[in-house]
């Protein structure tokens, strides 16, 4: 009789020992958490949310009241505060960003370039309630004082929306869009500049000496080697701050102004669907619509941030492949 | 220069001239980002330590004027931030183990590396959300378990991401030499990759522990907050992050003092916490390189 302990070949064909299989299925499972939890996350928002869906059907998304007392809730103004703080902190945010990037990669001075580069990610890392808590006491008192005012005597030409927006021109209250999208702005800056770093100092060196022995500036080699070959992953980055901007609760809830309705200009106060939750949850009791709408809420948001990361994801991982 | 014609000399300048601008602007940019930022610091620190003194450590929160303090929060929070890295951490390493071992390219494994991914970007209000329909609901009120559960989930697809990045590092000879050995697979991970990379992945913890210490939003769902002091997991539980959110809404300028306080010693704690797990980062990947 032969013993079959020394020689047995580590894998292909042969029966897994206790320990490894038992191993095996506890590392499994913990794998499949991961998905339970997104899975459940998605369901629980679904079924808790599914009396505000039913009783507003598809005009629950498109519905522009919200108002408690009459029972009607729409959920438009809040997913329009949504996108649009979002995609305005984004159009701020993203040039310094890159620029910030750019700067780190390409010409900062060498010795500057760690301590600088920690900086940045160490910023990164700032809990979002103290930028939410600099943006009320800080900058909204600014904003009303000097900045709104002068934005709207700077763009009074701009033709309004009659009776619906009107840019730039309401009462400088500090609080509002504007203020809410720079606080986002702000929040997510150190988070881009950290991303967009990372992805173009995974250019490989190669491509870039090549672009710089045809004579190319820093600038054309990054415009014309650099940026193609990286596009996809800048993309991600972008994408990526826009996750983090749609779902900022904390940052947002002190400088939005919390109205719940369709904002007539950039200025007005507003709400987002984080905000809402936040701020409209003490006030919903279990089991009735009020707590159902926001639990819907809670759905749009997870789906559409789920949707913006999973593009994220998959431009960032495009080229992480290749 | 002499050869070149007015044209392409024209032209030259031109090129040099986009570079220096462009270069200008983004050293610019880097500039006013960097200064914004730590303007915001520098507020934050300048207000804040007006209000520290001994008693914002030893009292429990209290009405204006009757010298209150942060000592329930700090507690309530080292508790929720605690337990939910007791429970995220390991099940995290778990995760990240499976991906770098056992599951690597495989397609299950290619769903559950997405899926964390994402998990590592949701909305954290989104979290304390969930957590409040499947804990604090059925259980009939707010507590700290369910605290520490919201911020577990959020620590959870951290540590997972940090672990993975950390064991891919391990290079493939450590294994293979565990095999040669005789090693069984559940040996070669238990003795040999994870001890290697061990305090790398602990790296990760610290990173988690950082990131759950400034969550708000998920606490205003589960634990609620808590003007008392009170260590009972089944009740509401303070925390520094909801005091803050709190006090500062507050019309007093006493408790909006303590709110400037409270961020102080957050951030500062994260930023610490950030530093030294970047230290032992750059240790372990040393010795793994090396």
């Amino acid at each position: 009789m032969t013993t079959p302990v020394a020689h047995r070949p580590l894998t292909a064909g042969r029966r897994l020992h206790i320990g490894d299989t038992a191993f095996r299925i506890s590392l499994f499972a913990a794998g499949a958490v991961v998905i339970v939890v997104l899975l459940s996350i998605l369901t629980i928002m679904f079924v808790g949310g599914k009396q505000a869906f039913d009783t507003f059907g598809l005009g629950f998304i498109s519905g522009t009241e919200w108002n408690p007392v009459t029972q009607i809730y729409g959920a438009l103004p809040a997913i329009t505060g949504t996108l649009l703080t979002a995609v305005l902190a984004l159009l701020i945010a993203w040039p310094i960003g890159f620029g910030i990037a750019f700067f780190l990669t390409e010409t900062c001075p060498e010795r500057l370039r760690g301590p600088l580069g920690v900086a940045v990610e160490l910023l990164a890392a700032v809990p979002s309630i103290v930028y939410g808590m600099w943006g009320f006491f800080v900058l909204a008192p600014f904003m009303a004082e000097y900045v709104q005012p002068w934005l709207t005597a700077t763009f009074l030409w701009i033709p309004p929306i009659p009776d619906t927006f009107y840019w730039f021109t309401a009462p400088p209250i500090g609080v509002g869009l504007i203020t809410a999208s720079l606080v986002l702005a702000i929040m997510i800056l150190p988070f881009i500049a950290a991303t967009t770093r990372d992805v173009l100092q995974s250019t490989p060196q190669l491509l870039k000496d090549g672009a710089y022995a045809m004579g190319a500036t820093r600038w054309e080699a990054l415009t014309g080697v650099v940026i193609p070959a990286v596009r996809g992953s800048l993309f991600g980055a972008v994408f990526l701050g826009l996750g983090r901007a749609l779902g900022e609760t904390m940052a947002v809830v002190f400088v939005i102004g919390n109205a719940i309705r369709m904002p007539d200009s950039l200025m007005a106060p507003s709400a987002t669907i984080a905000s809402v939750v936040a701020n409209s949850f003490p006030e919903a009791e279990p089991g009735t619509l009020d707590l159902a709408v926001l639990l819907a809420l809670g759905f749009i948001l997870f789906v559409v941030s789920f949707g913006v990361l999973a593009i994220a994801r998959v431009l960032l991982r495009q080229e992480r492949m290749s | 220069m002499k050869q070149l014609s007015p044209a392409a000399r024209a032209r030259y300048f031109r090129r040099q001239l986009v570079d220096r601008v462009m270069s200008g602007l983004c050293m610019l940019a880097a500039v006013i980002g960097l200064i914004l930022l730590g303007l915001i610091l520098w507020m934050l620190f300048s207000n804040g330590i007006g209000g520290l003194s001994l008693s914002v450590f030893t009292n429990s929160m209290a009405q204006p004027g009757a010298g209150g303090g942060l000592a329930n929060a700090i507690v309530g929070s080292l508790i929720q931030v605690g337990l939910g890295a007791m429970i995220g951490a390991p099940l995290g390493m778990m995760v990240g183990i499976y991906l770098s071992e056992v599951g690597k390219e495989s397609r299950f494994a290619s769903v559950v590396r997405f899926v964390n991914d994402i998990l590592l970007s949701a909305p954290s209000v989104l979290i304390g959300l969930f957590v409040y329909q499947i804990a604090v609901a059925p259980m009939g009120g707010f507590s700290g378990l369910a605290g520490a559960l919201s911020l577990a989930l959020i620590a959870m697809p951290i540590v997972a991401r940090t672990t993975e990045d950390i064991l891919r590092l391990v290079p493939q000879a450590y294994r293979d030499g565990a095999v040669a050995l005789g090693s069984r697979e559940n040996e070669v991970v238990r003795k040999v990759v994870v001890p290697a990379a061990f305090s790398g992945i602990l790296t990760g913890v610290m990173l988690a522990v950082a990131r759950i210490a400034g969550e708000t939003a998920p606490l205003l769902f589960t634990s609620l907050g808590n003007t008392n002091w009170s260590t009972d997991l089944t009740q509401p539980m303070a925390s520094l992050p909801i005091a803050i959110y709190r006090y500062a809404g507050s019309p007093y300028g006493e408790w909006v003092s303590l709110a400037w306080t409270g961020a102080m010693l957050i951030t500062v704690g994260v930023l610490v916490l950030n530093i030294l797990s970047r230290f032992s980062h750059a240790a372990v990947a040393g010795r793994m390189k090396g």
